[in-house]
């Protein structure tokens, strides 16, 4: 019996949760340091299990749990991870880690950064959701996965809607979780018929994901539930015409929860939609991938061109993030090893520096007071650690090689090559897109001329635990990018296990 | 045999003692409340210990049924009856008159009965004698204009529905010459009795009952009712008494109208889609709490129907565990009301305004409760709506779960919409937010429970379940 590390990494942010808020809500740097705490507690853990698993053979599903729930039912709190959603552990350890950070903030003549209005429940709130976002990536049976699911979900609105952006936090929270929620119901209803046409063909009620696997779903079956399953969770990834939430969800969240939501619950969406999606029918997936590829195509190219226009800072990161999801989606989609093992590094590679953009952002606005690109300037004076870290993890996002955005674009642009080569050139203008907006904020926002907003509100430079997460997120997607044996060998196998169930495509 | 009702004796007994001591207690002290909470307990304890069912079994010529699907409900509607007594005590007005506690003990009585009827006869007994103190209570407060016209409407609307199905009873009778359930079901089963009447008497029972568990188009005494009444007994009203009403249901239909040749699964899939829409829309325009818990649990009775529908023992389970958790989590809900309504002298959503600023913990008891009936985890309401939706997708009514998963995103929408009012807007003048809200040691104590159990249905929920499904086995045995 070997040390639970999953549960241990699951179950830590919801007891530091429930002990954050037994604390006097007076003491705002206690209820910080425990969360601190906890955080680093699971970025070692989660960090640890990574190495773990890339120096043990990376052999299928590792730290493998289960305890029987109800058996009755076949219901068990089933962990293990294999080399797709490893990375994943990881990377929503580090935007834990980097988003409490981010959080502390600091309260001096007019600067009000981070989260100074009820800190206690803002990180009870946060570490609910954090719970549930690792229960996800590391659940493998379909009803925990639905469980944490949702609670990764509902936190999210009041987060939006108590610590938002005054203008549009209400309507963008109930936005936000209304199209979570339908998106999940109907994957779960699909989940439901799923279990039980399993038992039919087997006689075994489980909800073991590895035993629906082998459950031998109809190629019918599968034309029918694949589009419903896959969708509902693509939702939550951010597929187009159903990204409509993501935007004015990002632009309306506290600068923690931004980074969470771009760079983790995304995430969570199209891992779900592999997991549950792909890897349960995966001759749906083989009759519906033109469609996949089709939307997400849209994703990319349309999200690049709408990010182009924005003069929102903030608008400008979310819709790259609709864009560059849509690169996710268009990697599954590929079905194939290039095409899924970039899909798989995108993830960790785009939720790193998501988390940075927003991470920026949020520290430019808290001291400006303004997000309209046109009155920011010349920022690289007074904090230039956000400026490196913007341009850093722009190169990440222009597929600059050498950084981590390279080693994850290039493989799915083959992959969608192999499959498609028109959409590959389509798909590709959304590079040069993307790369003159980055050059537009780097240029207006960090350099030229100081703005009338940067002398009027005597803006001072970012606390050193900003400093420190954004070294921290920048060490990874370099790291990445110069050793990308640090990842791409895992999600190799990872993605080797999906082409054996695809059956050796 | 006397332990088959062992429960309904001891509350007997407990109520005339009430009854007789009451008159010479004077003074403020809830000495009554007391005595009936911890009465109920003890009732509960015993009955756990000496009173458990071996096997199936009847009792009193068939007039009683005792199993553990009675059981299971005896205890439930004991356990909401012990916290509607502890709300009841935080009443000025009901705390201080004996008579609330005495009504309460009755309508409990008659709940138990309820669940193990098994002969017609018992049967509109036990629901009239569960209905007639639920009538008083609810126009308890004689000086209101709302609670009058509440016990008024809810005793106009109650005794016509019930003159509907007590006619379908009798048809019922007249035809089959038995008034035992499981005897019906056999002259059913073997087509000794017409089909086609089968039909008309359904119609007519469904009526009564439909109004007893708030089924559309028989809901619309609920949100007067509801919102009338006094807010404990509101809570009772809309748990306990819909529980009752939900266990009279399945073992009437599941006995004496076998679905092999009645498909009465369909007629009540059409009433739960139909119940879950229009609770949810109506819902939606709400600015009174009462009001709007009143059409949420109107919804909230569509989606059980879906488990009833489904007609299979994973059904049947499900409904068990979905009335379970509702119980404990609308009891809780409309505690807080209460405990809220008092202090704010108002239940109107915008009173709720910089509520976890003034009592973060009560708005968290809140939240637990309001993401609970949505159908959040880790609180019981989602477990029991996966379960309710996995049983409708087994017995194959797809788009009946359909309608469920979007109605409850419906839902969703006007229970965080509350919890808006309470987490983001201010109070007019900031000063008050300083004042926290005092909460009497009986209420925090009853919500403490249930929010602590709401969590538990949620998490630890296979106890629960596997009780559930031996109630749900006990319906299927002969």
């Amino acid at each position: 019996m070997q040390f639970p590390f999953l549960s241990v990494i699951v179950f830590t942010p919801l007891v530091a949760a429930l002990i954050i808020l037994m604390l006097p809500a007076r003491r705002k740097d206690l209820v910080r340091s425990v969360a601190l705490a906890a955080a680093t507690l699971d970025l070692i853990l989660s960090a640890w299990v990574y190495l773990t698993y890339l120096l043990q053979g990376m052999d299928g599903y590792q730290f493998v749990e289960q305890y029987s729930w109800l058996p009755t039912l076949g219901i068990s709190l089933h962990f293990g991870v294999d080399g797709m959603s490893t990375p994943l552990i990881l990377l929503t350890g580090i935007v834990m880690f980097t988003g409490v950070l981010i959080s502390w903030g600091e309260e001096r003549n007019g600067v009000s950064a981070g989260i100074q209005d009820r800190p206690r429940e803002f990180f009870a709130f946060l570490f609910i959701l954090a719970s549930g976002v690792f229960g996800v990536f590391a659940s493998l049976d379909l009803f925990m996965l639905f469980f944490f699911y949702e609670i990764a979900v509902f936190p999210m609105y009041l987060l939006i809607v108590i610590w938002g952006w005054v203008v549009t936090r209400e309507y963008a929270a109930m936005k936000l979780t209304l199209y979570l929620f339908v998106g999940s119901v109907i994957s779960l209803v699909g989940a439901l018929a799923m279990v039980w046409t399993a038992y039919q063909n087997t006689g075994v009620l489980s909800f073991d994901l590895l035993h629906l696997e082998q459950a031998g779903f109809s190629a019918e079956f599968q034309r029918l539930w694949f589009l419903p399953v896959f969708l509902g969770f693509a939702v939550l990834g951010g597929i187009w015409p159903f990204h409509n939430w993501s935007p004015d969800g990002h632009v309306a969240a506290p600068t923690a929860v931004s980074m969470f939501h771009a760079g983790v619950l995304m995430k969570l969406g199209a891992f779900a939609a592999l997991r549950v999606g792909i890897m349960l029918m995966p001759q749906g997936a083989k009759e519906w991938s033109w469609l996949i590829l089709g939307l997400a195509t849209v994703n990319v190219v349309y999200g690049a061109f709408i990010a182009f226009v924005q003069t929102d800072f903030k608008y400008v990161i979310g819709f790259s993030s609709v864009s560059h999801m849509g690169l996710v989606m268009m990697g599954f989609a590929t079905l194939s090893r290039e095409g899924l093992l970039g899909a798989g590094l995108q993830m960790f590679s785009h939720g790193v520096m998501t988390a940075l953009f927003f991470a920026v952002v949020g520290m430019v606005y808290d001291r400006a007071h303004t997000r309209h690109i046109p009155d920011l300037g010349g920022f690289a004076k007074v904090m230039p650690y956000p400026a490196i870290g913007f341009i850093i993890g722009g190169l990440v996002s222009m597929g600059m090689p050498g950084f981590s955005g390279f080693i994850a674009e290039f493989p799915i642009f083959m992959g969608v090559w192999k499959t498609q080569w028109l959409i590959a050139v389509i798909a590709a203008v959304s590079i040069v897109v993307t790369a003159s907006y980055i050059l537009i904020i780097v240029r207006r926002v960090f350099f030229g001329e100081a703005s009338e907003v940067l002398l009027h509100h005597h803006v001072g430079d970012v606390t050193p635990l900003d400093k420190l997460a954004i070294v921290t997120l920048c060490a990874f997607m370099v790291g990445l990018g110069l050793f990308p044996g640090l990842m791409a060998p895992m999600v190799g196998r990872g993605v080797d296990y999906i082409l054996h169930l695809l059956g050796g495509a | 045999m006397l332990l088959a009702i062992l429960p309904e004796l001891l509350l007997l007994v407990l109520a005339l003692l009430l009854f007789i001591v009451e008159p010479f207690w004077k003074g403020e002290h809830p000495r009554s409340g007391w005595v009936t909470f911890y009465g109920l307990l003890l009732i509960m304890i015993v009955s756990l210990i000496f009173g458990t069912p071996r096997a199936s079994q009847e009792a009193f010529g068939g007039m009683i049924r005792f199993d553990w699907f009675a059981f299971l409900f005896k205890m439930l509607f004991l356990f909401g009856a012990a916290l509607t007594a502890l709300f009841f005590m935080d009443h000025p007005l009901l705390s201080k008159r004996g008579e609330a506690y005495l009504l309460l003990l009755a309508a409990t009585l008659g709940m138990c009965l309820m669940a193990s009827a098994s002969d017609l006869v018992m049967l509109y007994l036990a629901i009239e004698t569960t209905s007639i103190p639920l009538y008083v209570l609810a126009g308890f407060f004689l000086n209101e204009q709302d609670s009058t016209e509440a016990g008024f409407k809810y005793l106009f609307f109650g005794a016509l529905t019930s003159a509907v199905m007590l006619y379908g009873l009798s048809l019922l009778f007249g035809l089959a010459g038995t008034t035992a359930l499981a005897a019906l079901g056999e002259k059913f089963a073997s087509g000794q009795l017409s089909l086609q009447v089968a039909w008309g008497i359904l119609a007519l029972v469904t009526v009564g009952l439909a109004f007893k568990v708030s089924v559309a188009p028989f809901h619309f005494w609920a949100p007067d009712v509801y919102q009338g009444a006094p807010t404990a007994v509101t809570g009772f009203l809309s748990t306990a008494s819909k529980a009752a009403g939900f266990a009279v249901l399945l073992r009437l239909f599941l006995m004496a109208f076998p679905s092999a040749q009645i498909p009465w699964p369909l007629l009540l899939a059409i009433l739960a889609a139909l119940t879950m829409t229009i609770g949810n829309l109506l819902a939606l325009p709400q600015t009174n709490l009462k009001r709007l818990l009143a059409y949420s649990s109107i919804a909230h009775a569509g989606y059980i129907l879906i488990g009833v529908v489904a007609a299979t023992e994973l059904g049947m389970t499900s409904v068990t565990f979905y009335l379970i958790v509702y119980l404990l989590t609308n009891l809780a809900a409309f505690g807080i009301l209460m405990a809220l309504g008092k202090v704010l002298g108002s239940d109107e959503v915008t009173a709720y305004n910089g509520l976890s600023r003034r009592s973060p913990w009560l708005a968290l008891a809140m939240l637990v409760a309001f993401l609970s009936l949505a159908g959040m985890p880790p609180f019981g309401g989602f477990v029991a709506k996966v379960f309710v939706f996995a049983a409708g997708v087994e017995a194959g009514y797809i788009w009946l779960v359909f309608v469920g998963v979007l109605n409850s995103i419906v839902g969703l929408y006007y229970y965080l919409n509350v919890m808006k009012y309470v987490y983001l807007y201010r109070m007019p003048g900031e000063e008050e937010e300083k004042h926290p809200i005092q909460l009497s040691q009986a209420t925090a104590w009853g919500l403490g429970v249930l929010i602590l159990g709401v969590i538990l249905l949620g998490t630890v929920f296979a106890p629960w379940f596997t009780f559930s499904s031996q109630a749900a086995q006990a319906m299927f045995l002969p």
